[in-house]
């Protein structure tokens, strides 16, 4: 065995049994509930009124243990155990690929797909498509709330319609039938997003770039910092700018002026890279939190 | 030395970097907050509206950025909820629903004298709805149009809040909270800058540089990453000082201080790295 990978080994297996002797020495890892009574009148105007009750559990803080009302919750430990199991599997792809990492990583892919897809089912195609076409039977089966006055809604047959001829990619014969479905939204996508671009992104941005050199205040004396705020971003754009102007070569002043703009291009880069790092860190602290907070009560 | 740096395995820079934030994570660390002016606008939007005025919280982001974003989406609510706003949530992230529940949490826990039981009343969650800035387009212009019931199935003309709100250009302010696409870009693109709807928003490191250049024209102000986060709730202590006793509105404050052992660890390696480089160079083996 390698020196390498055997002090890697050693770390993980005495991270390992670390993370085991605090769970069982510190009694920790464990969630406890409060139950709340609800109670609910039925909304159906021709139902007889019926009360309805019911509990819902609200999670408390361990302090609380051992308080009336309060009770320790198996389902919601098991999830606990099961996020952190989860966060430890993918973190372990820092030492190596490995079958835990793939395992977890395709259990987070297919549950974020199926509860997209549940999401999207129950709020679209029932309540945005199955409601406005045929709201009484809606009303009968799923959403009792839907008021008694609203109409079938044709208009909505045709994004039926286009669903369907999308979904007809998947049938062997006739495939083409789905590009016009797919026409209808490439054109509409791109006839709204032109709009919106050239107000905001063309337009606007103009607007904002348009601003005096020198700034004074109120009362006559001149405002150095927010000059030279406004001074850096029109010389940063007018020599980004200059940079992606190819119709003539970049010779003389030129070629200044556009190395003036790659400059600012680097440190725009720059300051992506950094706000990206802080991102992920902030991230990984999100998780180790969660850890040490939620799982193991440090 | 050089030489052992040269073949270093990259999983001690992982080991260090754990390390680096983990312990003042477990100790606490933490650093005062100054203010920057685009955190000061951004509180000043929510805090100059007069109480009981109407916010619409859209939070696009999902358990992927809960790190980076959940400190945002509490400090907008618990400041939205000291002002006794009225609030309603919407989300165009599918895993969205799970985040705004956190949110209506701390309205129905933290503030129950204003929010508990007073579902329709002060606070609504119209919930997830398909179809991206298509969403947007409608809102901004017919609610109803795309929402037809709350998160609980319930119809919008039978809620109190949304019974006479036509469209989202009718609340006095926008708040979104957002980790990419569909997201704040779109708010702007499709509502705050053709209908002036004053926009307020609260995004990922990654985005940042991207929505700078809206301000202060089409947005009035933003919470750029975990950084933002933590002005914005230092913002709300130094205005509201009995939150300095309430760990959970110091949620962005607690991780500012592993971002900072980080960030130094970061331009150390980084500093590192290049000396290896010039003196590899030096040595003609680069």
């Amino acid at each position: 065995m390698k020196q390498s990978t055997l002090i890697w080994t050693l770390l993980m297996v005495f991270g390992g049994l670390s993370l085991i002797a605090i769970q069982l020495f510190r009694d920790k890892g464990e969630v406890y509930v409060r139950e709340v009574p609800v109670e609910g009148k039925s909304s159906l105007p021709e139902a007889q009124e019926q009360t309805y009750r019911w509990s819902t559990y609200k999670q408390v803080s361990e302090k609380e243990k051992g308080k009336p009302g309060v009770s320790f919750s198996l389902s919601r430990t098991l999830g606990l155990w099961v996020a952190a199991f989860c966060t430890l599997a993918i973190f372990s792809f820092l030492y190596g690929d490995n079958p835990l990492y793939k395992f977890t990583e395709a259990v987070f892919v297919g549950v974020s797909a199926a509860y997209a897809m549940v999401v999207a089912f129950w709020t679209e195609i029932v309540t945005n498509l199955f409601a406005k076409l045929l709201p009484g039977y809606a009303r009968m089966s799923f959403l009792p709330d839907i008021s008694e006055d609203v109409q079938s809604d044709l208009l909505y047959l045709i994004p039926l319609v286009l669903s369907v001829l999308l979904l007809w990619r998947l049938a062997p014969k006739g495939t083409w039938i789905a590009r016009w479905p797919l026409a209808f939204f490439i054109g509409a996508t791109a006839g709204i997003r032109l709009i919106s671009y050239l107000e905001a992104d063309f337009i606007g941005q103009i607007q904002n770039t348009i601003m005096p050199f020198i700034v004074f205040s109120a009362d006559g004396s001149l405002l150095w910092i927010q000059s030279l705020r406004n001074t850096i971003v029109i010389v940063g754009v007018t020599s980004c700018m200059v940079y992606f102007f190819f119709s003539i070569e970049h010779e003389g002043v030129v070629k200044y002026i556009s190395r003036l703009g790659i400059w600012f291009l680097m440190v725009t880069f720059g300051a992506s890279f950094a706000y990206t790092v802080m991102g992920r860190i902030a991230l990984l602290s999100g998780r180790l939190d969660f850890l040490f907070n939620n799982w193991l009560g440090i | 030395m050089l030489k052992i740096l040269q073949t270093l395995d990259r999983r001690w820079i992982f080991l260090a970097m754990f390390l680096a934030v983990a312990i003042p994570l477990i100790m606490g660390m933490t650093f005062p907050e100054k203010t920057s002016d685009q955190v000061m606008a951004v509180f000043n939007a929510v805090e100059n509206l007069p109480d009981g005025s109407n916010v619409v919280m859209a939070l696009d982001y999902d358990p992927a950025s809960e790190g980076e974003l959940q400190p945002m989406a509490s400090a907008f609510t618990r400041h939205c909820a000291l002002k006794k706003h009225n609030i309603y949530f919407m989300t165009l992230w599918p895993q969205g629903g799970p985040m705004i529940q956190r949110s209506t949490d701390l309205l129905e826990n933290d503030y129950p004298e204003t929010y508990k039981g007073k579902y329709g009343s002060k606070y609504v969650n119209l919930g997830f709805r398909a179809g991206n800035e298509g969403v947007i387009k409608l809102v901004v212009e017919d609610l109803k149009k795309s929402y037809d019931t709350d998160v609980q199935g319930t119809n919008l003309n039978d809620i109190p809040l949304t019974k006479n709100l036509k469209n989202i250009q009718q609340v006095d302010l926008l708040c979104n909270v957002s980790a990419g696409y569909p997201g704040s870009k779109e708010w702007v693109l499709y509502g705050s800058a053709p209908f002036d709807i004053p926009t307020v928003i609260g995004c990922t490191g990654v985005q940042a540089p991207i929505m700078l250049p809206y301000i202060p024209q089409q947005l009035t102000g933003m919470l750029a990453a975990i950084k933002g986060a933590a002005e914005y709730e230092q913002a709300i202590i130094n205005r509201y000082p009995e939150l300095n006793d309430n760990p959970a509105a110091k949620e962005g404050l607690k991780r500012m201080g592993p971002q900072l052992v980080a960030h130094v660890l970061l331009i150390g390696l980084i500093a590192l790295g290049n000396v290896i480089y010039f003196w590899e160079r030096k040595q003609g083996t680069a």
